[in-house]
Formats: structure tokens, sequence, C-alpha cells
């Protein structure tokens, strides 16, 4: 369950960063598709890492930026003053989604509970169809548009006359980094976790660089026959949690830690869900420039969730287009695209996976790590979710 | 009024001429630019091995399939089929919203024989077939409305792609038009969607969205629209388009994509059965049956198209071109393909506001009265986006009233045209209360409260006291003069009138009524909110049941006189279903309600004197005082089941008739006459309107006739059937039923002066 991989993320938080338990003043988990047996999936997981039961914790969810917004949110509760130290993480659990009866059968088990006589429960029960055990699914698609996320990225990268082959080849790079990385050591933000009855899970294992010629092979997964976004070019649904340490600076310091990075700031955009659905970063970066006073060129690590692989390169043409920047976000200029050396050098989303309400926090740890290896000072994180929304957060080095 | 269900088949045009909206294109440039010739209305460029032919009608929103139009298009294939360069063709439009909206409907007006127009249709048919013999394929890339001629082009081509969007519609509209598809449409539909679909879709002429074309084999790929991206939505969905149609038709010319569609089960075994030439014959006759049912054998068009489907199914495909081409001009000939193209322009005339843009759009619009009129109202005003304020006395009455609005719209998404969420995002624009909260923002009022006087002078003052001094004030009345009402506002100017017609969702028709004092930009304003509620507008003056209401009460006289000497409601209703109303004379009124037939009776008989007599008020009179009220009480003339449709008569009723009998005289009560009785009532009354400038043009008087009341269409409307059928065959008649009655059937001077002048109201 959600909150057996919540709780090994906070173990391995807790090991790796030796913080006492009971500092930890509040405890906020983004999540996506909810279990309905742990729907405050954050309190059930600090209970059962050993939290302290006097340490409150609540449970965010914002689509793919759910884990985004826990951190934030604790961010805003630092800001205030209501805490000093928090604990913000994110999971999601692919592997078993919940799949609920259908509304007919739910209608009848309620009532037959409020039944009273067996005369009441027979008239009831013979009303039984067949139909009524067609199981409800979640589905990856919006609710306002019904329209699924591939399908809307397909089309994004037909707007943006994304081809095939750019969308392959962006993908081949994200799974190559992303194995060079992991052959180097250094996606150190991971903690291995023993699945019970089964071996222990010690590394990322959806990296598979594989080569253009195998992945133009596939058939494209949503929009058929002659749709552009396949199975090797999007990202993939996993089973993930992340947790991390916030402090104030003050507190870590009398405290005796070295702190990784600052979250320097942050913004939350969101636009038209069906056409513009996977555009967030195109809005948000801009946007949290501005506000941290700062230009594209003086980022040196860009972290952005890759979704899809033409979803990546549309919002590269989005924040490249003078065209776009004047007509649809009120801009004077465009942004400018990122320069690819210093973009997701790691891999992303495509090749490490995309556990909905876990992925923020890896995206700021891996700008975070990238900054300190990589030497600079600025790291951007950009992401789009479900919706229609967006994020961007300006993450700093922690002067060495 | 219930007119709407056999005229609901014209209501289609509007859908046809809805889809029209589209905006100036820029052409683009071509990868290895050739035979790029400047052609007026199609070019064409080559990308790699695959010739993308653009069409593109100058000076015009949409394309139509016209002579230049043709003889380019051949010109173009026949420099394809002679290129090596060319392996294979695209062909698209370069207006966003409409492919080839269909054939010149002036070229086939032009014509004045037969023999003229069946050449035309011969010259369709032999470039369709060449195009179809094509040894080099050719993708139709169908983006906006694709109809007529402009379907029976894209089915000859080797491959269809069609874009999803709701402006992408497919269909063959021309038995609207009182035709058949003439350029091979007959003979290839069947083929290519079956038998019945086939039926269906040439007798409906209904419009079929781009989903349910590529279920029904329609077309062979489907397109989704774009967002922003690089360029505009708009044109780069057309881009898109047509780079996907390239790739279709290169993979056609390697032939790495089959033509052969894979077919579900149903569809293979109607297949299967249409192959059984008794089968087929059942087929035949029982769509034969349906169609004589329904039209009652007063339109032609249907049972042609039948007769040519059947030819060439059964003597083989030249047989069946010739009959097409015949058929066609022998139809186009026909005083109901006539009076059904004048409808047609009759009703683009009454989609355009030619009162000029009001001064203020409005946006927020408030209705009161929740009854079954204001709901509709406010019904048809939400989905467009109007702001709209339901304001009601009672709270079940406003209840009653949102669950009617809701119910309207979730019955669209049971039919996937809404999905939920658009059902929900829209009934949000609607604000249910019982005060005047936010009448303050209000742009226009529109009152549907109870018919009488002094109600509607309650509110007139009630409203004035909060609304803004720009709100337009519109009171939804089918007979209180627009005067009387204003006479007690303080700015009468902003006071009109709009006579919505029931159900209000379905009925197409508006009359809006202008008093003297009324503003042109009042009016303006009120066609403006009309337009966007999706009605067919006419404008007329006040007076006494201004035009519709006016024109059908001397109708209604004559039905009860009819009724009074001894005819039964039964077979008075066959004899008018059978003149091609809609729906039977003695129903309408149990429809409109008895009591609302006295009300008008009594006060338009005060205002116009003898010539509204004729039938005796005591009928009414009696029927409402026994709670006779038709369909809403339950009983009429007929007796009314809830959830039963075949009705029985009123036995109670026999009584009530018997007591009032007269006896018939015997020159002018033949079947005929009696329908002649009644139609010349309304016509001679229609005419006076135009004489009396209530009406300002006879194409308002025919759209309103046809739209409102439910005058047969296949006749065009009272000023087109005087046309038609000659003013003076018409005052003849008037004048020997004057002889036998009197002053009604005095023939009004305009028609006198069309006869004698042996002038026609369309020239």
């Amino acid at each position: 369950m959600p909150h057996d991989l919540a709780r090994a993320a906070l173990s391995g938080l807790l090991h790796r960063t030796n913080v006492p338990k009971e500092v930890v003043d509040y405890i906020i988990f983004g999540t996506v598709i909810q279990e309905v047996k742990t729907s405050n999936v954050a309190r059930e997981a600090a209970l059962g890492a050993g939290f302290s039961d006097k340490t409150p914790a609540h449970t965010v969810t914002m689509a793919c930026i759910s884990a985004n917004q826990a951190m934030t949110t604790g961010v805003g509760l630092i800001a205030s003053g209501q805490s000093d130290v928090i604990v913000a993480g994110g999971v999601e659990l692919m592997s078993d989604v919940p799949i609920r009866h259908s509304r007919k059968m739910r209608k009848m088990m309620l009532d037959l509970n409020k039944a009273k006589t067996l005369g009441q429960r027979l008239s009831l029960i013979s009303k039984f169809r067949l139909n009524f055990l067609t199981p409800e699914l979640p589905a990856v698609a919006e609710f306002s548009t019904s329209e699924t996320m591939g399908h809307s990225a397909d089309r994004l990268a037909a707007s943006f006359a994304v081809s095939r082959l750019e969308q392959d080849e962006y993908a081949l790079r994200s799974h190559r980094l992303a194995k060079k990385a992991q052959d180097e050591g250094l996606l150190s933000d991971v903690v291995p976790f023993k699945v019970p009855g089964k071996e222990t899970v010690t590394k990322d294992n959806g990296i598979r660089p594989s080569s253009l010629e195998q992945m133009a092979k596939l058939k494209p997964a949503f929009v058929k026959p002659y749709g552009t976004v396949t199975a090797a070019n999007s990202s993939f649904l996993t089973d993930g949690a992340s947790a991390m340490l916030i402090m104030a600076e003050d507190k870590a310091l009398a405290m005796g830690y070295k702190p990784k990075a600052y979250l320097r700031d942050f913004v939350y955009v969101s636009q038209d869900p069906k056409d513009q659905l996977l555009l967030g970063p195109t809005y948000a970066t801009p946007k949290v420039l501005e506000k941290a006073g700062l230009t594209l060129k003086d980022i040196d690590a860009f972290e952005f969730h890759e979704a899809f692989s033409g979803q990546i390169l549309a919002n590269f043409k989005a924040m490249d287009s003078d065209w776009f920047a004047q007509n649809y976000m009120g801009r004077k200029t465009k942004v400018g695209a990122p320069p690819l050396e210093k973009f997701n050098n790691w891999g992303g989303s495509l090749s490490l996976g995309h556990p909905f309400g876990a992925t923020g926090c890896r995206l700021v740890m891996a700008a975070a790590n990238r900054l300190r290896k990589e030497g600079g000072q600025f790291g951007l994180v950009a992401a789009c979710a479900a919706g229609g929304q967006g994020h961007a957060m300006i993450v700093e080095a922690y002067p060495k | 009024m219930v007119a709407s269900r056999a005229i609901g088949c014209l209501r289609r045009f509007t859908n046809a001429s809805r889809t029209l909206h589209c905006s100036g294109y820029i052409s683009r440039n071509f990868t290895s630019s050739s035979a790029l010739l400047a052609r007026t209305h199609i070019n064409y460029g080559i990308k790699e091995d695959v010739a993308v032919i653009r069409i593109n009608s100058p000076n015009s929103k949409v394309n139509t399939l016209n002579k230049e139009l043709q003889s380019e298009f051949m010109e173009v294939m026949n420099e394809i089929w002679a290129s090596d360069q060319v392996r294979s063709a695209v062909l698209i439009s370069s207006k966003p919203g409409c492919f080839i909206a269909g054939a010149d409907i002036n070229m086939i007006a032009a014509c004045k024989t037969p023999q003229e127009v069946t050449r035309l249709s011969q010259e369709g048919q032999k470039m369709f077939e060449k195009l179809e013999k094509s040894n080099k394929p050719v993708v139709a890339a169908i983006s906006g409305s694709c109809l007529g001629g402009g379907l029976e082009l894209a089915i000859s081509c080797q491959y269809r792609i069609a874009t999803k969007d709701k402006k992408t519609v497919l269909g063959v509209p021309e038995v609207l038009l009182g035709i058949l598809p003439g350029a091979g449409g007959t003979q290839r539909l069947p083929q290519m969607v079956g038998i019945p679909a086939a039926f269906d879709m040439m007798l409906t002429g209904r419009n079929i969205r781009a989903d349910r074309a590529k279920k029904m084999g329609l077309v062979d790929q489907l397109v989704e629209p774009l967002g922003p991206g690089i360029k505009p939505p708009e044109e780069r969905t057309i881009e898109y388009l047509e780079e996907i149609a390239v790739t279709f038709a290169k993979g056609l010319a390697d032939k790495k994509i089959s033509l052969k569609r894979s077919k579900g089960l149903m569809e293979r075994l109607t297949s299967y059965a249409m192959g059984i030439p008794f089968v087929r014959q059942q087929v035949y006759k029982k769509v034969e049956e349906q169609v004589r049912k329904q039209t009652k054998g007063l339109y032609p068009a249907p049972l042609k198209i039948i007769d040519v489907v059947k030819t060439g199914l059964e003597e083989g495909k030249e047989a069946g071109y010739l009959s097409e081409s015949q058929k066609f001009g022998e139809l186009a000939m026909t005083r109901e393909s006539k009076a059904l193209i004048g409808l047609y322009h009759g009703q683009v005339l009454c989609k355009k506001n030619k009162f000029g843009m009001p001064q203020k759009e409005v946006k927020h619009l408030a209705v009161l009265g929740a009854g079954l009129m204001g709901a509709g109202i406010a019904q048809v005003s939400v989905d467009k986006g109007l702001q709209t304020i339901l304001k009601d006395a009672t709270l079940t009455g406003l209840g009653r009233g949102q669950q009617q609005v809701f119910k309207g719209l979730n019955d669209k998404v049971k039919k996937k045209t809404l999905t939920s969420f658009e059902r929900d995002f829209i009934f949000n624009n609607l604000t249910g209360q019982l005060d005047y909260q936010g009448f303050e923002k209000a742009d226009m009022v529109i009152e549907a409260v109870f018919e009488d006087i002094n109600l509607k002078h309650k509110v007139l003052k009630e409203v004035e006291a909060v609304i803004p001094a720009h709100c337009v004030f519109a009171s939804n009345t089918s007979a209180l003069p627009i005067n009387e009402i204003a006479s007690v506002s303080k700015r009468p100017e902003k006071v009109i009138g709009m006579h919505y017609f029931s159900p209000v969702d379905k009925m197409q028709l508006l009359e809006i009524i202008t008093t003297e004092k009324t503003s042109k930009d009042t009016t303006a304003s009120a066609v403006a909110v009309g337009l966007k509620q999706g009605k067919v507008i006419i404008v007329v003056k006040d007076g006494p049941g201004f035009y519709t209401t006016r024109c059908l009460a001397p109708m209604m006289s004559e039905v009860i006189r009819i009724l009074q000497e001894g005819v039964g409601p039964k077979k008075l209703d066959s004899l008018t279903t059978g003149f091609g109303f809609p729906v039977g004379a003695a129903t309408l009124v149990d429809e409109v309600g008895v009591d609302v037939a006295k009300h008008v009776a009594e006060d338009l008989g005060k205002a116009f004197g003898e010539r509204f007599a004729g039938g005796s008020l005591e009928l009414l009179k009696q029927m409402v005082a026994k709670g006779f009220l038709g369909r809403k009480s339950g009983k009429g003339f007929y007796v009314y089941k809830e959830g039963v449709k075949s009705k029985d008569l009123n036995s109670e009723m026999d009584s009530v008739l018997a007591g009032l009998q007269v006896s018939p005289k015997p020159e002018v009560s033949s079947d005929e006459d009696i329908q002649y009785r009644l139609v010349s009532r309304f016509v001679n009354e229609a005419a006076m309107c135009l004489q009396e400038e209530i009406l300002a043009t006879p194409a308002e008087g025919d759209i309103g006739a046809v739209f409102g009341l439910g005058f047969p269409p296949c006749l065009g409307g009272p000023f087109r059937f005087v046309d038609l059928y000659g003013a003076q065959k018409i005052v003849d008649r008037l004048k020997r039923y004057e002889a036998a009655y009197g002053k009604q059937f005095t023939p009004c001077q305009l028609l006198i002066d069309q006869a004698s002048a042996n002038k026609k109201f369309y020239q």
C-alpha cells in the first residue's frame, strides 16, 4: 500500500539526516490517486515510521506537482512562523490503483445496508444485473475534457510541429543520461526498498537506453495510426515515494546542519486544460525568473518534469516563440528555450519514471545535487500537471 | 407552436449555414513549387511526389461547386494525371470551417428546362467518375462543412480524412431543397455506407459529424483539431491535416495502406443481407411506405431518390447514373423545389441583422417568469454563453423552470452533443432567484409572465425601477399589443416585443415586434440576442396579433366553422395534414390551448371585426367552461393520457358540437374547398399584413408562416404559394367563398392588384 512506500521514504530520510524525530514540527505529503483507506497518507506513514504522534501531518494533491505543493506548503509554514522543521514528500502506488464498483452496484450495496427486513433485501437483490459488476477504473484523463493526457500530448506536439524523430531522439537522450548518471553513482537520492515477499529494489529500474531504430518501430500509443507519441517517448507510470527535510536556515545552522540548497522562489500557474494542458513550464518559467530577479542565463541546472518527449520539446518551442509569448502569455518577448547542455543532465521522468505524487521532490533534489556536483548557483525546476496547471521553483546552492 | 416536428427537417438548413464561419487564410509556400499557375478557385503545388490541391474561392466565406471551380478542378486533375512527378494527390480547402458547402444553387436556378439541369448533372457525374477511376490516389482532406456536391466529390476520391471538429459536418441536404444528390451521390453512397444508412442520409438530409462519419465508413481517418502552437489553432490544424493527408497519399501510392476497411460484425451482417435481392426489395418497400406516410405524397424528391437508388442497384451503374441525372432535372423544375429553395434563401436573409450592430452587446440577460416559455428562453440563452437570471414569483415555479433548463441540457449529454462537464459549465450561467437582485447589471430583460396586461404593466414598472438606463425591456407575448404594454413605460424607446414559439428550444422562429417609439438600437439589440440564441428572425410592426397570430386567427375561425358544419376533428386533421400542414388543425387548437385560442379570438375579433368572424366563439367558450383546454388539461377535441401516443376523440365533445351545428353549404364543402377555405383565409390575411406594412418583406412573411405556424414548407409560405399557384386563382377562389360566406373572404387589395397586373411577390 502507498503508506508503506511513504514510510520507507521517511525512514530513509531519518536515516540519512539523523534528524531527531521530535524536532519535526509538521509532515506534508503529496499524492494523486488516493487509496481510500489511507486518505491522509502522510499521517499513516508518519505514524508507521515512528514519528511522534504529536506531529501533525496532512496530505495535498495537485496532480503531477503534488510533491511540489507539499514542499511549498512547508515553505509557507516556515515563512509564516508556524513551524521550523518540515518534512515534505510524495508518494504514488501505480501498481495497485483503487478500482471501484460501478455506481449502480455501490448504490445497491449501500441500500442493502439500510434495508431492514429480509423482504426488502430480497427485493433489492432481485434488481441486480450482471452489468453492475463492471468496474470503474481510474483513468489518466482530464475530468473537464475527457481527453487522456497522452492524446493531449500528441496534439500538443503536432501544434508545435514536433516530429516523431525529434521526440525519439530526446527520449533516447534521457535514457542515456540516466544510465550514465546511474552508472557513475550520481543518483544518490535513492534508498533501497524491500518488497515484501520479493527481492529488494535498489535502483531505478526503468532506464532502458535503446536505439532510434528500435524506437521507430513502435506504434503510436494514443493518436492512431499516425500520431507521434509512443510508449518509448512517454514517461512511464511507476511506484515511488520521496521525502525531504526543509528547515529555516538559522534553525538548521543552530542544529549543526550544513544545508544543501535554498528553496529560493516559486510560482504556480494554470491555463487552458484542453489545448495547453502540458504547457505549464512555459508559463511558469518566465514568471519565476522575474520574481527572483534572474534571467535564463543565470540558471546553471534545469530540471524539468518530462511527461512526454513531445511535451518537453513543445515547451521548448513555445518558450522560444515571440509569437506565442505575445499572443497567449501576454508578454512582450519570449523567455527563450533552456540550453540543452544544462537540461536534465541526469535523466528525467522519461527514463527514471514518474510516480505522480512523488516526482516533485526528485526534481528539486536532482537540481540541488547537480549544482553541488557540477558547480553553479541557481537551478530551475519546472513541471506541468493535469488540470492545465504548472509550477516552477528556483533552487540555489548553499555556499560551500 | 407544435409545427416543430415536421418542419424539423428545415432547421438543418441553419446548421449548414451556421458552419460557414471562415476567416481569411493565407496559403503557404510549397517545398518545391511548380505548376503554380494563377487560377481563381484552385491552385496546387507539389510536395515531393504528392500534389496538394487547394480550393479557395475568392471573396466568399465558402467554397461552392460552380462551373468555374469545376472546370479549374478538371484542368488541375488533367495536369496531375499527365505529370510524371506526381504519384498521388491531396484535395484540401484553404478555408477553415468549409471544405465545399455544396453545389451552387443559382447555377441550377438559372436553368430553364429539365434537360439543362440534367446536362449539369451529367457533367458532374463524368467528372467524378474520372476522379473515382484515377490511377493516382486522391485523398480528400476535409475540415468544415462538406455538403451536397462537396460530399459527392469527396466520396469520389480514394481516401477521406476529416478533422474531428464540431464544424466538420458531412451530408447530402439536397432533399431539403426538393432535389437529389445529382453528381453520382445516389450511386456511390449505398456502396460506401450501405443501403439503409445511405437512404437515411439522402432522405433526411441530416448532417453527420466527423466521428459518426468515421464509424459509418464515410471517412477513413480522423484528425484531432489542434490548439495554439507555432501558429493560431485554425491555421495550424489545416496545415496538420494537410501533413497527415500527404503521408496517407504517399502510403496509398506506395500501396502501404490498404483501401479496404475492416467492418464490424453488424456492418458485415447488413451488407450480407443487402446482397439478397428479396431483402433489398423489402427495404425499398419499407422505406417507400415510410416516406409516403410522412410526406403524404406532397414532396416528390424522397420518392425519386428511392427510385434512383433502386435503379442503380438493380439495373447497374449506367442506368443508375442516367436515372439520377434525369430525375435531378425533373425535380429541379418542380414547384416544391422552388418553394423549398425560396425558403432556404429566406432563411439566410432572416439570419442577418439588418439593423446593424447594437451599441452595447447584451451579456447579462434576465428572464421574468420561469414557465414553459421563460425557461425555454433561458435555455437557449445560457448555452450561448449569456449570463442569465431566471426570476419567478414562487420557489416551486422557479424550481420547475430550472429543472426544464437542466433537462434540456442533459438530453444533449445523452445524445452526446455535450459532455457532462460542458452541461454543468453551461448550467452555471443560469441564476435562479425570486427577487430583483442583479438586475442593475442586466442589458436586457425578457418578460414571459402570464398574458395579462395588468400583470405585464406591473412587472414593467417594477423592472424599470431596478434596471440600468441602457437596458432593453422585451415582452414575450403572442397577442398583447406592445404599445399598450409600453404605455406605462418611462422609456418606451427601450420597449420591444419578442414573440417566441413553444417549445422554445425546438422552434426556430422569433417574431420581433417594434412600436413606433422603439428605437433602432433597441431593435438591433433584440435581433442580435435572437440570432445568438440561434433563431430565424422576422421583424414586424406592432398591431393586434402582430403577424403570426393575426394570420392564424382567421384560419382558426374557419376551423371552428368547419367543425360546426359537421366535419369531425379527425377528418379535419387529415385534410389539413394532407395539404402539408405538419399538425392537423383540430390538434393544433388542443396543443395551443383552447383557452389561449379563445383569448386570441376574442381580442382579435374585437380589433378586426367581421373579417375575423366565421365560426362561433361559443364553441371555444363552452369547451373552456367544461375544462376541455386541450393537451394541458388532458381533454380537448381529443383525450390525452400520459405516456399514450395514440389519441381518441373526446366523446363529450359530441354534444357540444351538436348543439352548435350549422348546415354546410354544399357548393363550397368539398374536401378541396375545405382545405382552400382554411388556407385562403390565412394567405389573404398575410397579404393584408404586407399591405398594411406590418410585414416589411414577403420573405419574412413566408419564413414566419412556415417556421412559426407550420405553413406547408412544400408551398414555401403564403407569398411563395401565391406566386407559384397564381394570384388570379387565389382571388377567384376567395371570391367564390365570399359569395357563400361574405366579408371574411373578401380578397385584399394587394392580392387583387397582384392578380390584375400579373405580378409576383418574388421576382
